[in-house]
């Protein structure tokens, strides 16, 4: 059921620019649907950031963070060509992984 | 200090259920992760409760942490929020808006090599501050910055 994110890493000097689109529904919990229920809560809770096995970026996060999420950070010590890899897992236990090299 | 203590029980005690969880085989690396989420901090109702359950060491007003994002945001349910924090030794980024159901949005941890500097979209239910936590060697140094949201984000 999880779609696919896109990722991109660009090398800049020293600098590697990281900007992660993911598509999940985010949903808070706090909604209702047309009969007066709550639905349920659904979101990403961890994301988890590597280059190679070196682990760049760790994130919780909770339902306030926006549907289809958006997640850009910076970090040292890779070049292009490198791979990056991204991983979620939401509170359901949903997870998906995806990677990119970086240019 | 006493935290400290429960923490040291926590994790003793998850480390060993993931252990036997990832032996049997049940569990991916990615899902062991997932339990390095702190509820009780994303469960809490107020500000002063979150902040309460982040914040584990001194806590000050800074200057060198700068959130960037717009003074108004038209739509509550996507706005942009970055934090640039300008001190060495970064181990954590979190950040909070204070009107939210569950003020707590999002918990980055920085390791060595990668900046502070990390942008998201959040929702907001309604004008309120945004508040940022920078943890640096140990300290906590807080920034916040009131954004206007024309249309709430959480009710849909």
């Amino acid at each position: 059921m999880a779609k696919p994110m896109k990722v991109r890493a660009r090398s800049k000097g020293e600098v590697t620019d990281v900007r992660v689109l993911m598509r999940h529904d985010m949903e808070s919990g706090q909604r209702k649907n047309q009969d007066g229920d709550v639905i349920p809560a659904h979101y990403i809770q961890n994301v988890t950031i590597r280059h190679g096995q070196r682990v760049v970026l760790f994130a919780q996060w909770g339902p306030a963070v926006s549907k289809n999420p958006f997640l850009g950070f910076k970090f040292l010590g890779a070049v292009a060509g490198d791979r990056i890899e991204v991983t979620w897992v939401d509170n359901k236990g949903d997870s998906r992984t995806d990677e990119t090299i970086i240019t | 200090m006493d935290s400290a203590r429960r923490t040291f029980i926590r994790n003793a005690g998850n480390a060993s259920v993931i252990a036997l969880l990832a032996a049997n085989g049940f569990l991916r690396p990615e899902h062991a992760r997932a339990d390095l989420w702190n509820e009780p901090a994303f469960n809490a109702t107020s500000l002063e409760d979150a902040l309460a359950r982040v914040v584990d060491g001194p806590l000050v007003d800074s200057s060198e942490v700068t959130i960037v994002a717009p003074d108004i945001a038209e739509n509550g349910a996507v706005v942009p929020v970055g934090v640039i924090a300008a001190m060495s030794g970064v181990e954590s980024i979190a950040i909070l808006c204070e009107k939210n159901p569950h003020p707590l949005a999002a918990v980055y941890d920085i390791p060595a090599g990668t900046l502070a500097d990390v942008k998201t979209r959040v929702k907001m239910a309604g004008t309120s501050n945004v508040v940022v936590l920078v943890k640096a060697e140990g300290t906590f140094h807080m920034a916040s910055r009131e954004i206007k949201v024309t249309r709430g984000g959480c009710g849909g």
